[in-house]
């Protein structure tokens, strides 16, 4: 029996493309989000009426992430913004090889944002970098106030935490949501995330958050 | 279920090492920090199935989980972040900056049989 040491990491392949993705758009000064959650809580409803809102002032581009189908890219599609779907058959996260793939795919010299909506799932894509400027987790209130507690390393890795669905919670109505613990347990996680609580499907919320990404998109071009 | 894609480039790094040494591996030491949210259950199953006829079969893994840093945005002192209660063990302060985590490294490997050079 003998011992050999190795001392070799082992995402290395990730990273490399990772860190190629990075340099890429910031080389291009693009800002590129990555988008988690949980199936089911809006990504893809965010992302088409967040493109509408901002139609006339930046130009979004969008890589879809799903085990099968192209569903989402259709939604996407019908906003006319342009979208490459990536299909992991099985795979719970994306690769930060499909994103090289999928940005070379995407007119990305004519767009200032781009969105990576990863596979639906709270655990695994968090720890796949693809080379994004931050990552923007989305909780809705039908999921619960405890998943903060509950998934910490996704509320304590994100930019920002976007509470979806808040149409549906508050005095008399269907889902008892309590947003300030979410907030505070958030905010404990990660002093700097920022928060909007959203509804995409009333559009709730959507002036600061659409303020957000036009001050980010901004600064990156500024610096 | 990352841990499939994990088990892949760990077969992959300790494949390419068996080879090089020309000996059978055993057993294999890993680290990683606790951000990568690996589970030792799903990690070796992957791992097995994976290794199922290969040289690599049959190999015992050990995983070994490094803590969460953090450093104090008050008293500027690092120290292991508990997510049920995030807070500076100096200075009781909430403000902290969350530091890197560890990487995945495949740390050691060990064979039977390793050809004397």
């Amino acid at each position: 029996m003998q011992k050999v040491d190795v001392g070799k990491k082992i995402l290395s392949a990730n990273e490399q493309y990772a860190l190629k993705n990075s340099r890429f758009l910031t080389e291009k000064k693009k800002l590129c989000l990555n988008m988690i959650s949980s199936p089911g809580s809006g990504k893809t409803t965010i992302l088409t009426r967040t493109i509408s809102e901002l139609r006339d002032k930046i130009k979004i581009g969008v890589i879809e992430g799903d085990i099968q189908t192209d569903i989402d890219a259709e939604k996407i599609r019908a906003t006319e913004a342009p979208v490459v779907q990536i299909n992991t058959e099985g795979t719970c996260h994306l690769s930060a090889a499909q994103v090289s793939a999928a940005l070379e795919k995407l007119p990305v010299d004519a767009l200032d944002l781009i969105f990576i909506e990863n596979v639906g799932n709270l655990v695994c894509p968090s720890a796949f970098e693809l080379g994004e400027a931050g990552k923007i987790v989305v909780l809705s209130v039908t999921e619960g106030d405890d998943k903060p507690a509950k998934y910490p390393a996704i509320f304590a890795k994100s930019k920002v935490l976007l509470i979806n669905k808040i149409d549906l919670s508050g005095a008399g109505l269907h889902v008892d949501f309590n947003i300030k613990r979410v907030q505070i347990d958030a905010r404990k996680l990660n002093k700097d995330i920022e928060i909007f609580p959203v509804s995409a499907k009333t559009g709730a919320g959507f002036v600061d958050w659409c303020k957000w990404l036009i001050k980010s998109v901004k600064s990156l071009r500024c610096d | 279920m990352h841990e499939a894609m994990i088990a892949q480039n760990l077969f992959a790094a300790i494949s390419d090492e068996a080879a090089k040494q020309d000996a059978k591996p055993t057993g294999a030491k890993i680290s990683c920090g606790k951000l990568y949210a690996i589970n030792d259950e799903a990690l070796c199953f992957a791992f097995e199935a994976i290794a199922k006829g290969t040289t690599c079969e049959g190999m015992k893994l050990e995983i070994e989980h490094k803590p969460i840093q953090g450093q104090c945005r008050n008293c500027s002192q690092n120290f292991e972040v508990e997510f049920s209660h995030p807070r500076c063990p100096e200075c009781d302060s909430e403000d902290f900056e969350l530091l890197p985590d560890a990487p995945l490294v495949l740390e050691e490997i060990e064979f039977v049989n390793i050809q004397a050079e």
